[in-house]
């Protein structure tokens, strides 16, 4: 079954310089209990995605057009009371940098249970008996419930945002980034309990990240994102292993391979495009060293290339039309 | 006096230690000063031209080693010694020649950069403050190569901008041309690419690389990212609550690890694979305050094959084979010779 389905999204900013084609386009499929991860550069709108799934994007964001359906209903049609309704109880964000997402004037406990009153319309002792349930959840010490941020290590910051997140005990769970600036113990631990809990809970996640190599232990399916569009998705092995994507291989060889040769890793040369004014054809095609006249005027659309795995670029699966 | 003529920098029995500070209560008491052993005695060589790195959680140290051989931080006790010369850091003479010698490069370059002051000036500081420029001419001559090292080209078109006009990368690069205007042969990293986008770190990281190869320059490298550490460094030091656990070539991070704090870290870094058969040690909780050290060795809390031994005696760095040394009761010659060194 499918839980999501983001069909052509475009999210616009319309700033002073012009309106950047943030996300332009982007299509996907999140089944029932699947995990997704979006990778790419910074820049490149895998946030934005996230944040116009919920709705919450700033004032000078725009969905300029698309669909995005939950369990089939189109979330762009609904007004803000239906969407505020949905927003948390079926769909929650873990936002990026745990350590500035908490209210530092404010008990963790107190935060946690705001989510259960507003959404749930819990009572204030009911509410708090839930944060104890999701303390233990996270494996946070129930006696902490009443600490304030900072009396909090960076992973129980980053716990207590994950248990905010599951409060109201959502469908869909987005990670933005979720273990950037954490060390790499902490990591491993707080990846270790995304898994468990979207097991237990019976979850679908969208883990966003610039890190490839940590898509490995918690997704089931990847999206390559560059430059507002995805260039190419499949299963986690099938990206990793057999990517046709130019970028993808490039993003790849970024990371050093510690079975292989100890050998400098490549870098991809050149910049992301700037997104006011991307470029012509494939987007792309400025760092590619494949690119072709077609390439510069025709854009690529996303082909399937067996399996789950598509991919859009003109010189991989060259089935036009 | 040194007699391995080749080491830039020798560290010995390294203590950095921070006084807590106390309430009035305590104060009125006279309770005893509560410290936190930031670092708690280190041994270290770096020599010409080699690149070590220190990794190791948050908390554990490693910033504080590298500040403190570059007397940055005050050092506790200890010795350091510079190309066989131990340096006074009340000499101020003596510092102003070391501080040419020695450099660093910090995490954030969006916060090690003068955000009022243009490329020009930013570079230039330490050739002014050091008088080591006459003219204007000569002056931009040196920035501009430094800047060129640093990858920058044509530098001319960075020299009169602000760091909020360049990316994330270029600040990075700009702080790196800071740290080589002075030529120096020793430089401490702490976490140069761990703010910077993948697709933009082997750029930095090469450029290390290439000075280390090039000019001989030591670098002591200090990251998180173990697999950054396995690319580009000679040795590797494994840093827990302020003392090294295990130190040896980058193999340390490929399997020859001995120390299970090492293999732990190991076993959980994140490689672009998927390993269904991976095994991982995911320890518990995160680096104790080094207010309380535990007793005995100091990692046993965690310690997954913890014995009765290891709670009582502290473990000293033993050299496991030639040039790798490890502090754990485990690979002790007693133990060695029981059940071998790497059961």
């Amino acid at each position: 079954m499918d839980i999501l389905k983001v069909r052509d999204l475009k999210t616009y900013f319309k700033i002073k310089a012009g309106t950047v084609k943030a996300v332009d386009g982007v299509s996907f499929t999140l089944k029932e209990g699947e995990s997704l991860g979006l990778v790419g550069e910074s820049g490149c709108g895998k946030t934005t995605i996230a944040l116009s799934i919920t709705q919450l994007l700033p004032p000078e964001g725009l969905i300029a057009g698309g669909e995005i359906y939950f369990e089939g209903t189109n979330l762009l049609k609904l007004n803000e009371e239906e969407i505020r309704a949905k927003r948390w109880k079926d769909i929650s964000i873990i936002f990026q940098g745990a350590m500035n997402a908490l209210n530092p004037v404010m008990r963790v406990g107190d935060q946690i249970s705001e989510a259960c009153v507003y959404h749930e319309g819990m009572s204030y002792d009911s509410a708090r008996k839930r944060v104890k349930e999701l303390f233990s959840l996270v494996e946070i010490d129930e006696s902490r419930i009443d600490d304030y941020p900072h009396e909090f290590s960076g992973g129980m910051k980053q716990r207590a945002v994950i248990a905010m997140a599951l409060a109201c005990g959502p469908k869909i769970v987005i990670g933005d980034e979720p273990t950037t600036a954490l060390d790499v113990m902490i990591q491993a631990q707080i990846l270790q309990l995304l898994n468990r809990l979207r097991k237990e809970m019976d979850m679908s996640m969208i883990i966003i990240t610039h890190d490839l190599s940590i898509l490995g232990e918690t997704c089931d399916k990847v999206a390559v994102v560059y430059a507002g569009k995805i260039v190419e998705i499949g299963e986690v092995e099938t990206i990793y292993e057999e990517h046709t994507h130019p970028y993808t291989e490039k993003l790849v060889k970024a990371f050093p391979n510690i079975f292989g040769k100890r050998e400098m890793t490549a870098s991809i040369p050149g910049m992301p495009p700037n997104l006011i004014n991307p470029p012509a054809g494939c987007r792309f095609h400025p760092r590619c060293e494949h690119a072709t006249e077609k390439c510069r005027l025709v854009e690529p659309k996303l082909k399937l290339i067996g399996g789950e795995h598509y991919v859009a670029c003109h010189l991989r699966g060259d089935n036009d039309e | 006096m040194n007699n391995i003529a080749n080491d830039i920098i020798e560290v010995k029995d390294l203590k950095v230690y921070f006084d807590m500070s106390r309430g009035f209560l305590e104060e009125i008491l006279a309770k005893e000063k509560r410290q936190v052993k930031a670092v708690d005695g280190i041994d270290l060589n770096i020599k010409k031209g080699e690149i070590v790195s220190l990794v190791g959680e948050s908390g554990s140290g490693k910033t504080t080693i590298g500040k403190a051989i570059l007397h940055l931080v005050e050092k506790t006790g200890g010795n350091i010694f510079f190309k066989g010369e131990e340096i006074d850091p009340k000499n101020n003479k003596e510092m102003r020649l070391f501080r040419q010698k020695a450099q660093m490069i910090f995490q954030d370059p969006y916060q090690s950069l003068n955000p009022r002051d243009i490329i020009i000036d930013i570079i230039s500081e330490p050739l002014e403050v050091n008088k080591l420029v006459k003219t204007e001419a000569e002056k931009r001559e040196r920035v501009v190569r430094a800047l060129e090292w640093a990858g920058l080209k044509p530098a001319e078109d960075y020299l009169y901008r602000y760091p909020h006009e360049l990316s994330g990368g270029q600040r990075q690069r700009v702080a790196i041309a800071g740290a080589l205007v002075l030529e120096p042969e020793f430089i401490v990293a702490d976490e140069p690419v761990s703010m910077l986008d993948v697709s933009i770190r082997a750029d930095i990281l090469r450029l290390m690389l290439n000075q280390c190869r090039q000019k001989g320059t030591s670098y002591l490298f200090i990251t998180h990212d173990l697999s950054l550490a396995w690319l580009i460094s000679d040795r590797i030091a494994t840093v827990y609550l302020g003392k090294i656990v295990e130190i040896g070539d980058a193999r340390l991070m490929v399997g020859k690890s001995v120390h299970p704090y090492t293999k732990a870290l190991v076993s959980v870094m994140p490689v672009p694979k998927v390993r269904k058969d991976r095994k991982m040690t995911i320890l518990e909780g995160e680096t104790p305050n080094p207010i309380n050290i535990p007793s005995g060795c100091r990692f046993h809390p965690r310690c997954p094959n913890v014995m009765g031994k290891c709670r009582e005696s502290e473990p000293e760095l033993i050299e496991i084979e030639p040039g790798h040394f490890a502090a754990c009761h485990l690979c002790s010659p007693h133990n060695i010779n029981k059940k071998g060194p790497r059961s």
